[in-house]
This record gives structure tokens, C-alpha cells and sequence, in this order.
């Protein structure tokens, strides 16, 4: 243990641990701006600083670790006065313009500022200009960009990506998509943890409210939502709601009150992947098809782009489902319309995702009968729901429990925990288990997949008994953990039947999509929120979804139908992805 | 009334005086990969403020030259602006009437012409192409990439021992690199900033002294593969080392009776103490390196017999043959090879000078170890004749020097034309011709006759140092690719043509430094590993100490002392004198730590494995 004192408080701390850190466990918050636990420990921005007695210099308390006996400062005038005068140069390089600004109110360089009372910046504005693809899913506005590197650490370390990089040198250094590539040439998976942990408006996504709105306004056009699963577990975060009461019941009725026609929830779809999925998996592993390769879960866009640029000879592994949004979709144009008499050209789908890469696969091409367009129409994030509600002026005080629409309405615990790592494959092993052995199994059966607790290796792995088979599963999250998963089974370390992957930590609870705590991580909230919901739903098994078997019986006939092929399941090959970079 | 009056420059002047040093310190530390355009410009404002305005090509000119190239930075630029720039810095290059106008003007337009295609990225993409990407000035230029500032930390704190530790997962020659290497680390140290380079080497011969004797640590299990290793050199040792901490099963096979190459046979024992080296290959062999003496390939043994043995052959013979001075008579009686007078007194024998006027030929390290070698085999008089000037030579000044602080004459701007002989066939003298600098061709001055008559300067000997070849017939007839005199492997250290078969070391680069050859043992023995279906990694577990967060005053730098040279010429005993342990430890406190401090935190400050 390291004693030191710091603000006139005497701190012991564990050696290597940082002053930053050391401080905090004294209750003593030092600003910050660029820091990221362990993962971007750079001292970029220089806001940290802290005296140190007997030091001339200040240093930076972020990646610099505790010595016995140190006596810190962490607000002396000196320090006060030289992190207001970096502020002021932060400021003088950022577009200040926060009232058109989508991270207004959520910026951590907004904060500060405010926190440091600065009201004027004494030096000359010199915003940075570079041009970008605005009609690309991720944006990149330079101007608000502070090169607090954040982005490039999530996407080297994390993510294991590099899409970002620094490029230039000396004054004109800035953040740039790496290698010269412009975005929609890179092989960037669009998961948007670059976005979530941007301390800034400088990454944002592809703004779609207003779309939104025109589609409500078309007298012409039946406006249908759909909800996903994530989206019910962090909502209400920056609504100042409970999570608690932030419910999906009560996004139904805000999504009314905006003018909807149609709200449903995306677990009902989440079932009929399992459907589509889970009878694909029986079949691949009756066959014998799994012991040379694993069938990989198609559900996240994220990773299939990543696969597509990164392992394009695997892609033939994936399951051919497509992703609960887009069978949605599908059946919103097809089973839907035809119910209530609509053609499906007259529809606008429209989903509220906690994604950045749903915006990207919703331009997959949907082609049946004479109907030639898209599953979805328009991809909303949680945070553009959120704005909407805000925009709509609705005080979330008054939202009131709302049910989903009839005939998609039902949905199960199974469906629910799609939005979290480890939740589809104990979805898909429940229903397995009762295709396999025509008896259900405990819901709870299946624990293991669940937690984030992948250790050392990235990821969790079980041996699942279902009647007299061992099925090996294996459940990955985060792209840098998918790519040691896959180089093990591609050296033939390990081997697996059936693999889970969602692209971003956590899985869809810690989407890209979601909204933004600067350093906090909600993550294990939000799946702690969705295990709940399981436990209490009434049926928790996708194959029990009555208004699930009742498409069946009324259209799609039986999981892996014609007519399910047709419209629920995907040619991956069908569209282009940039490949990975060669001798990254 | 005084008519005249003693000027005393005032304080801003004194201050400038300052800074001027300042900047000259910190161009010597300028990291490469920065960008050109950028560049440019900022030389560029310094020349401008250097313009005292009488002239309007030069108060304007560079003016309007730094509007443009902020331009083409700001992306404000069109492909015009590149050719407005050059015929604008061409004009002023002619019509300025002093060089602060036109030498400015000429650092434009070299830039327009030599990286015309980096203002075009500019202009086109708005970007540069350039990126910072040697965040550790001293570990990126270290062509073995030595993890310095990680075992500076550990001198510092005494954990010597660790130093070694750490610096073998890179170079297994700590002590003699401590001894002998040309620091290419200390060429951009950021602490030039400051005040001064870190004595980089010297803080390695500290560990290399006060370590004592270090283990190499474990091999990994035995692969059961064999490679064979043609010469005990730098590169062959250093190969041999991590292939056999691989678990591969090495043998070396050396011509001469005893280890080290050059090293042994080549450097001098005054420079580089036989018994130090001795360090260095004892803890080579000791991770169980078979070596088998005597065997010259090509006549001993061939490299078809080691490929149908062994499971791969790395080729690492050095360049250990003479070149001929090309002049008459250049076959006289008492001329010799620098090679192989250095070689004969590395293997102890002696060749008596005693009393003779001995001239040395060339301006390299050879021949500034053939010259002071010379001068302690009993030569009367020991003459260095070279062509240019002495800066002109390609010997490490510190080498020079310690020539002439041993009595050696140097004699500059004299070409040899032809040697004198006596009676008997034995060299009686060099005629030179002698010559004067001329204008500088490809960034070196030139020379040409004077037009005076030849002078000859007499001698009983003459040693030949004016570079080394190596013995490639056996390899071209192996079907080795040979280019130039050299071993032609490709960029990864084999041959296309001949897999199994590897090369690097002076035979493939030509004569370099120890550093290169171990740089290429690491790149060699990697693709070895590779090439024998094994992804092996080196690594070594020494924690390396946290940086300290103390202020960085100004403080001079550690040199090392020699002993009086006097008394050195009289012995082959070592000749500098090691840093004391505080010296070190102030030395190592200088160091700015840029694996922590600066980029190097955020990318590439540390490879941990290879």
C-alpha cells in the first residue's frame, strides 16, 4: 500500500495505482476529458493535471501512479489556472455551437467549461474543416473533434478494427479514417463505440427523426414501429426516468402520441428467429454439418460486416436467418399487410434500435411478390427516440402503460434477451433442446452462457447435453474477443457447434445505438433489467409464441419453409463489403 | 569625444545567441515521418525572418511562398498553386540578391521538385500521407530496436542484471554493443531538447560491468529441428541464440579457431577486450549452440550437403575478404589487408613493425584499428593517407580522434597513384597525387588534382583498408542469388529460388555495424521459425520501472575518459574507461522517457515480443 496525501486528505491506495484513481477513492472527481479507463490512459488532453509538492512541473494524474509520501494538489490556483487556459485551446479548435449541437447537455467538454466558468475564449477560433459522406450511418463532424484519441483506442483495442487513425502531423494533426481510406471504404463494422465513447459531437450518427416525422405527416403511408430489445433497458436514462418505470408499455404509448400507426416489439421477432434459426441449427448439426465448423448466429449486423471484411471465407458458416429486424420488416410488408389490406409499398417500417449498424443493414433489399424495396424503411437509435420523445414534448411523467399492436403481439422471455450477449444462444438452446428432445427444458437450464465474465480467453464456451448429443456452444462479444475466438478455431485450438457473436460489449444493451454516459458503463444494468423481464414473462420459450405459431399456421406454413426462405432468411453474399486492409 | 567604440551585444541579442543553440538541438532531435509540405513552410518562416527587407524577392517573395504553402496545408490550394510556388521559387532563387533570399527560396523549390507528391495528397485529398510513426526516437532508430528507455529505467535503479535481461530479448550482445556500438539511438535522443543526447551506450556498458554474469533464459521445448549456421559472427551467434531459445537445435560452423567474427578477429582487443566478448558468446552457447571449427564452406563443406542435413541453413560469413587498391605495383612485398593484419593479431600472433615507417591506406574504422594497431606493434611512424578531408571520413569522429591522440599522422588530400619498390620487390614508398576539395556532388564535397607534381611519402609498409568484399563463388554456384558483390537475399532474409536457405550479416548487406548484423539474426531467425511451420515468440518478463514524474533540469552529459595515450599505445589493454555507478545512475535520471512521456504512451512505445 502507497500512503499519500492528497488535498490535505491522507489517501492509502494500492501501489500502481494512478493518481487519478487514488483520488477518486477519495471522493475527489480531478476533471478530465480524454481519460478512459483503461483503455485510453494518454494524457492527451492535459485536463488532469495535479502539483505535485516539491515538482515544478504539474503532472498528469491519468496515467502517472502513486509514490509514497506524494503530497498532491488537485485544485491549487496553479493547477486551476492552467487547466482553465487548456480548456480555453480545447475550446479554441471546437465548434461551440452547442444549441445545434446533438451531444448538448451530454458533453463532457460542454461540462467542464461550465464547470470552469469560462465565458469567453481569449484566443482566435481556428475550427478545422474536413468533408464527409453525410448520408454514411456514422458521421464525423472535425470541428467538434477535441483528438482525445478515444476513438482510435476503442477501435484498436476493443474493437480490434483500426479503422480510426491520426493522420498529418505537427499542428494539422487530426483524426482521420486510418490508411488514407475515406469511411465507406473502410472496413468499419459500424458498431458506433467510437460514437458512445466520443466525449463529444464530434461522432455522431446519421440523424433520421426527420424522416420519421415526414412518414407520420404521409397521409398516404402506415407508419409501423417496431421496438428491440435493448432499447426497453435504457430509454429512460436520460429522461430522468427509473428504470423501473421506463417500460416498453410505456415507449408504446409515446410512440402513439407521436402519430404511429402500428407499435410492436421486437422480442415477437425475436422468437421467430429462434424459429427460423434454432431449425436451421437442428438440421446443420443433425447432418454432421457442425464438426468442421461452427453455424454462426446472423442476428447482429455488426458482425456480419466484420466477418464479411474480415473472414470472408467463414460467411458460408453463417446461419442464413435474417436479423430480427429485417424478418420483421418482412413480415410487416407480407403477413401484415395483407391482414390489414395494405400494400406493403404504403407501409413505412420503421425500428427503434440500439444500433449503429441496423441503419447500414436496413438497406438490404426485400423482393416478394411484386414488392421490390426494403424490410425497414427508416432505423431510429435509442437516441433518436429519445429527441423525438423530447421534440414530441411529451412529459414522461404522463406516459401510461400501452400493449403492442394484435397479431405480432406476443413475445417470451426467450425473445427478450436477445439483447444481450449470451441471450441468443440460451434462446436458441431452450427451443433446441425442445425440437431435439420434444420436452422443455428448465428455462434456466442454460445459465452458463449468460455473463459477462468471458476472462482471459474473450469469451465463454459450454458443453451442453441435449438428450444424447453434447452440443458445444460458444458466446463472444466485442470484436477484438470475436477475432481471437475465430484465429482459435481457424488454428484449430478449439472447436464449437454453434457460436453467438455480437459486435459490441455486452452485446445490443451496450449498442451504439444506446444512450451516452461519457465514462460511465451501464451495460451490466441494462442486462441485469432484461434477465429480470425473462424471469417474470408468462411463456419463455420462443416455440410456445402463440401469435409466433399462429404466422406459421396461417402463412409461413413450418420454420424453414419456402415461403420462410423467401422472406425470412438472407443471401449473405448478396451485397459488397470492404475488405480488411491486407498486412494490417 | 571617442571616435571608435567597443560594442557589446545587448541582451536580446544575447538571448537569440541562445535560442539559435536552442533550435539548432532540437532539428538534431526532429523525429523523421513528419510532414514535408509542413515543414517547409516552418524552415521557411525562419528564413523569412531572417530577410532584413532591402530586397523584394526575398521581404516579399518568401512572404508570398508561405501564403502559398499555407494554402496547400489549409486546403485552400489548386494544382496551380504547386506551379505558381515553383516558378516563384525559382525566380527568387536567381533575382535574390543575397543567400538569405535565395538559399530560402532553393529549400522551396528542392521541396516542389522532391516531394512534389506529397503537395499534390494536399491538394487532392486535403491530407497528408504522412504519419508520426517512430514514437521512441532511440528504440526506432536502433535497427535491432532495443527496448532502451526500459533498461536506462533499470540501470538507474541498479537492477543491472534485469538491463541484460532485457536488453538480450533483442540483442545478444549487450557487452560488446557496450563496448563497440555506433549508437544510431543516441542520433535523435529527444533529450537534444534539453541539452544533450543520453550516452545510451555508455549507460550499456555499465550493465554490461556491473552485471556480472547472466543466465539467458530457458529454451523452449525442443522441436526436434536442426539448422545449420555458416559463420560465428555477430549475425550467426545472434541467430543462433533465438533460434536455440526456439528449441531448435543450431549448429554453427566456423572457419577460424574461435568465436566472434569480427568482433574477435576484426576490432581490436584495446577497443573491445577479448575477455568481455567472451560474456556475450559464453551466454550464447550456454543455451546449447553446437559449433564445429575449422570448416570453410565451400571447400570443407558445401551447401548442398548442409540443406540435405539440416532442416535450414542460414548463411552468415561476413565480408572478410580484401579489396585491392587497382594500382602499380599493388602486389609488392609489405603490402598487406587491414582484414588480415587485424586478423593475425586477433589470433594472437604478432606482426613486427618494430622501427618501420608504416602508411595506412583509407578513412574508415578499419583503418583507424589498422593504424593504432600498428602504432602498438612498434611501428616508428604510422601514417593515415586519404583522398578527402578529414571530415570527409567515414570513421566515427571519437575514432579519429584517439588515432591522432596516439601519435598517428593523418594525411588528407593525397589520392594514391602508385607504390614505390626497391631492389628486392619490397615497398619503398606511396606516390600520391595531391588533391584540393572541389564542390559538393550528391551532398559531399568532392575533390580534384591540384596539379602539382606526385610526392612521395616513403615507407616500409603499407596496409590496405579501403573495404571488404566477400567469397561468393561457392554460393553462386549453389545457385545463391549474388548481386554486386553480395549475398542477394530478399526483404525477408531467404531466397525464392531455394527455400530452407537464408542469408544475412555483412555477406548480404555489405560491410555494416554489429547492430545491423544482429537486427538481421532477429529478422533471419524469425523466418526460420516461420519457414519450420513455428510461431515462437521472444519476450522477456523484467518489469520495467515506471517513469519518475521528477522536473527535467538541465544537466550536462556523462562522457566517458580514455586512458593517458601514452601509456595505452604500449599494450592491447582496454582503452576507455567505464562510467562509475553514479555517473550512470545521473546519466539514466537524464533520460525523458518517451515510452511514457509523449507519443509513445499512446502507439508503439513498447514491443514487448518479436
Amino acid at each position: 500500500m502507497v500512503n499519500l496525501t492528497i488535498d490535505h486528505q491522507a489517501v492509502c491506495v494500492p501501489e500502481g495505482t494512478t493518481v487519478i484513481e487514488a483520488a477518486k477513492q477519495a471522493g475527489i472527481p480531478i476533471p478530465r476529458l480524454c481519460y478512459l479507463k483503461g483503455i485510453n490512459e494518454i494524457g492527451a488532453c492535459r485536463v488532469c493535471v495535479v502539483e505535485v509538492e516539491g515538482k515544478d512541473k504539474l503532472i498528469i494524474s491519468c496515467n502517472n501512479k502513486v509514490e509514497e509520501g506524494m503530497v498532491i494538489y488537485t485544485n491549487s490556483r496553479k493547477v486551476r489556472m492552467n487547466r482553465k487556459n487548456t480548456i480555453e485551446l480545447i475550446l479554441s479548435q471546437h465548434d461551440c455551437h452547442c444549441a445545434t449541437c446533438v451531444r448538448s447537455g451530454n458533453c463532457a467538454l460542454q461540462e467542464i467549461a461550465n464547470d470552469l466558468n469560462i465565458l469567453e475564449i481569449p484566443y482566435k477560433m481556428e475550427i478545422e474543416k474536413l468533408p464527409w459522406n453525410k448520408e454514411f450511418p456514422l458521421i464525423r463532424n472535425a470541428a467538434k473533434c477535441i483528438k482525445c484519441m478515444r476513438c482510435i483506442q476503442i477501435c484498436d483495442k476493443v474493437q480490434g478494427l483500426h479503422v480510426w487513425d491520426l493522420t498529418g502531423t505537427g499542428s494539422r494533426t487530426t483524426v482521420n479514417v486510418s490508411l488514407n481510406r475515406k469511411i465507406e471504404e473502410a472496413d468499419c463494422s459500424l458498431c458506433g463505440q467510437c460514437i458512445t465513447h466520443c466525449p463529444t459531437g464530434a461522432l455522431r450518427v446519421r440523424d433520421d427523426t426527420e424522416k420519421a416525422w415526414n412518414a407520420i405527416e404521409d397521409k398516404n403511408k402506415i407508419t409501423v414501429v417496431q421496438i428491440a430489445p435493448a432499447v426497453r433497458t435504457a430509454w429512460g436514462e436520460v429522461l430522468g426516468m427509473k428504470r423501473e418505470h421506463a417500460t416498453v408499455g410505456k415507449m408504446v404509448d409515446a410512440l402513439k402520441r407521436m402519430g404511429f400507426d402500428y407499435v410492436f416489439d421486437s422480442v415477437f421477432s425475436a422468437d421467430l428467429t429462434i424459429m427460423e434459426e434454432g431449425a436451421e441449427f437442428v438440421e446443420r448439426f443433425r447432418k454432421g454439418e457442425t464438426r468442421n465448423h461452427p453455424m454462426f448466429t446472423s442476428c447482429c449486423p455488426g458482425w456480419i460486416r466484420f466477418i464479411k471484411s474480415q473472414y470472408p471465407h467463414l460467411v458460408p458458416y453463417l446461419s442464413t436467418a435474417k436479423s430480427p429486424q429485417q424478418m420483421f420488416g418482412a413480415v410487416m410488408k407480407s403477413y401484415f399487410a395483407e391482414k390489414i389490406g395494405v400494400k406493403p409499398e404504403n407501409i413505412v417500417t420503421v425500428s427503434v434500435m440500439p444500433c449503429v449498424a441496423k441503419k447500414g443493414e436496413s438497406k438490404m433489399e426485400l423482393y416478394f411478390e411484386e414488392y421490390g424495396g426494403h424490410d425497414v424503411d427508416l432505423v431510429l437509435t435509442t437516441r433518436e427516440l429519445d429527441r423525438m420523445i423530447r421534440s414530441a414534448h411529451i412529459k414522461v411523467d404522463t406516459l401510461v402503460e400501452k400493449e403492442c399492436d394484435q397479431i405480432m403481439h406476443d413475445g417470451t422471455g426467450a425473445g427478450v434477451i436477445f439483447g444481450t450477449t449470451g441471450g441468443v444462444m440460451e434462446a436458441a438452446l431452450r427451443s433446441a433442446h425442445y425440437l431435439i428432445t420434444g420436452k422443455n427444458p428448465d428455462p434456466d437450464a442454460f445459465e452458463q452462457v449468460r455473463g459477462m465474465e468471458a476472462g482471459k480467453q474473450g469469451w465463454i464456451e459450454a458443453v451442453v447435453p441435449i438428450a444424447d448429443a453434447q452440443v458445444k456452444v460458444a458466446v463472444v462479444s466485442g470484436l477484438g474477443n470475436t477475432r481471437q475466438l475465430l484465429e482459435a478455431l481457424e488454428a484449430g485450438k478449439v472447436h464449437y457447434d454453434f457460436v453467438e457473436v455480437m459486435a459490441c460489449p455486452g452485446g445490443c444493451v451496450g449498442g451504439g445505438g444506446q444512450p451516452i454516459h461519457n465514462e460511465e458503463n451501464l451495460t451490466n444494468e441494462r442486462r441485469e433489467n432484461l434477465y429480470f423481464l425473462d424471469r417474470n414473462y408468462a411463456i419463455r420459450f420462443s416455440h410456445e409464441n402463440p401469435d409466433v405459431l399462429r404466422l406459421y399456421s396461417d402463412y409461413m406454413e413450418r420454420p424453414n419453409s419456402h415461403k420462410a426462405h423467401l422472406l425470412l432468411h438472407t443471401d449473405h453474399k448478396a451485397w459488397e463489403m470492404p475488405r480488411a486492409p491486407k498486412n494490417r | 569625444m571617442s571616435r571608435l567604440e567597443i560594442s557589446t551585444p545587448n541582451k536580446a541579442q544575447v538571448v537569440v545567441e541562445g535560442l539559435y543553440k536552442d533550435l539548432e538541438r532540437r532539428i538534431e532531435a526532429s523525429p523523421p515521418g513528419l510532414c514535408p509540405v509542413d515543414m517547409s513552410r516552418a524552415f521557411l518562416v525562419l528564413c523569412h525572418a531572417q530577410t532584413c527587407g532591402k530586397c523584394v524577392p526575398c521581404r516579399v517573395g518568401l512572404g508570398q511562398l508561405n501564403n502559398m504553402l499555407t494554402d496547400v496545408l489549409d486546403g485552400n490550394a489548386t494544382m496551380d498553386t504547386i506551379e505558381l510556388i515553383e516558378e516563384t521559387a525559382f525566380a527568387i532563387m536567381h533575382s535574390a540578391d543575397c543567400a538569405i533570399g535565395y538559399e530560402a527560396a532553393s529549400m522551396v523549390y528542392k521541396g516542389v521538385i522532391g516531394f512534389r507528391e506529397d503537395y499534390e495528397v494536399h491538394i487532392r485529398e486535403g491530407r497528408c500521407t504522412c504519419t508520426y510513426n517512430q514514437p521512441v526516437p532511440c528504440t526506432s532508430l536502433c535497427p535491432a530496436e532495443v527496448d532502451i528507455p526500459g533498461y536506462i529505467a533499470l540501470v538507474r535503479e541498479g537492477r543491472y542484471q534485469d538491463a541484460i535481461r532485457l536488453i538480450r530479448k533483442d540483442n545478444p550482445f549487450p557487452t560488446t554493443c557496450g563496448f563497440i556500438c555506433e549508437h544510431p539511438c543516441e542520433a535523435r535522443c529527444r533529450r537534444n531538447m534539453v541539452d544533450d543526447s543520453i550516452n545510451i551506450r555508455g549507460l550499456k556498458r555499465l550493465a554490461a560491468d556491473l552485471a556480472g554474469k547472466v543466465p539467458p533464459p530457458p529454451c523452449a521445448p525442443s522441436t526436434g529441428k536442426r539448422v545449420a549456421v555458416v559463420g560465428g559472427g555477430p549475425c550467426g551467434l545472434s541467430a543462433a541464440y533465438y533460434m536455440q531459445l526456439m528449441g531448435h537445435q543450431v549448429t554453427v560452423f566456423e572457419m577460424l579457431p574461435q568465436l566472434g567474427g569480427m568482433l574477435r578477429y576484426g576490432i581490436p582487443n584495446y577497443r573491445l577486450p577479448k575477455d568481455r566478448l567472451e560474456e556475450d558468446i559464453e551466454a550464447i552457447l550456454e543455451t546449447g549452440v553446437e559449433v564445429k571449427y575449422g570448416l570453410r564452406i565451400g571447400s570443407d563443406i558445401t551447401i548442398q550437403r548442409l540443406r540435405e542435413e539440416y532442416d535450414a541453413v542460414l548463411i552468415a560469413i561476413g565480408a572478410s575478404t580484401d579489396k585491392k587498391l587497382g594500382i602499380p605495383n599493388d602486389d609488392a612485398e609489405g603490402i598487406i589487408s587491414a582484414v588480415h593484419f587485424l586478423r593475425t593479431i586477433g589470433m594472437g600472433e604478432t606482426v613486427d613493425l618494430t622501427g618501420q615507417e608504416t602508411i595506412i591506406i583509407g578513412g574508415g574504422n578499419v583503418s583507424m584499428d589498422a593504424a593504432r594497431t600498428a602504432i602498438r606493434m612498434g611501428a616508428k611512424k604510422v601514417s593515415i593517407v586519404y583522398r578527402r578531408r578529414i571530415v570527409d571520413m567515414t570513421a566515427l569522429p571519437s575514432e579519429i580522434e584517439g588515432a591522432i591522440a596516439e601519435g598517428v599522422e593523418v594525411q588528407v588530400l593525397k589520392a594514391p597513384m602508385r607504390i614505390e619498390v626497391d631492389e628486392t620487390g619490397h615497398v619503398s614508398g606511396l606516390w600520391v597525387q595531391p588533391q584540393m576539395v572541389s564542390t559538393i556532388r550528391d551532398g559531399r564535397a568532392s575533390i580534384k588534382p591540384t596539379k602539382e607534381k606526385d610526392i612521395l611519402i616513403p615507407c616500409n609498409s603499407i596496409i590496405v583498408a579501403i573495404g571488404q568484399d566477400i567469397e561468393y563463388h561457392h554460393f553462386e554456384e549453389a545457385g545463391v542469388s549474388v548481386a554486386r558483390g553480395r549475398i542477394h537475399a530478399e526483404n525477408y532474409g531467404g531466397f525464392d529460388n531455394i527455400p530452407g536457405v537464408f542469408a544475412g550479416g555483412d555477406c548480404a548487406t555489405g560491410p555494416a555495424t554489429v547492430i545491423m548484423a544482429i537486427s538481421q539474426a532477429k529478422v533471419v531467425a524469425a523466418n526460420i521459425d516461420e519457414y519450420l511451420g513455428f510461431h515462437h515468440e521472444i519476450s522477456c518478463d523484467v518489469v520495467i520501472p515506471k517513469a519518475s514524474l521528477a522536473d527535467r533540469t538541465p544537466c550536462g552529459r556523462v562522457n566517458m575518459t580514455e586512458r593517458e595515450a601514452c601509456e595505452r599505445v604500449k599494450d592491447f589493454e582496454g582503452c576507455e574507461y567505464g562510467m562509475s555507478e553514479q555517473e550512470g545512475k545521473q546519466e539514466a535520471s537524464r533520460c525523458l522517457r518517451c515510452d511514457h512521456f509523449g507519443y509513445g504512451v499512446f502507439k508503439g512505445g513498447r514491443e514487448t515480443i518479436w
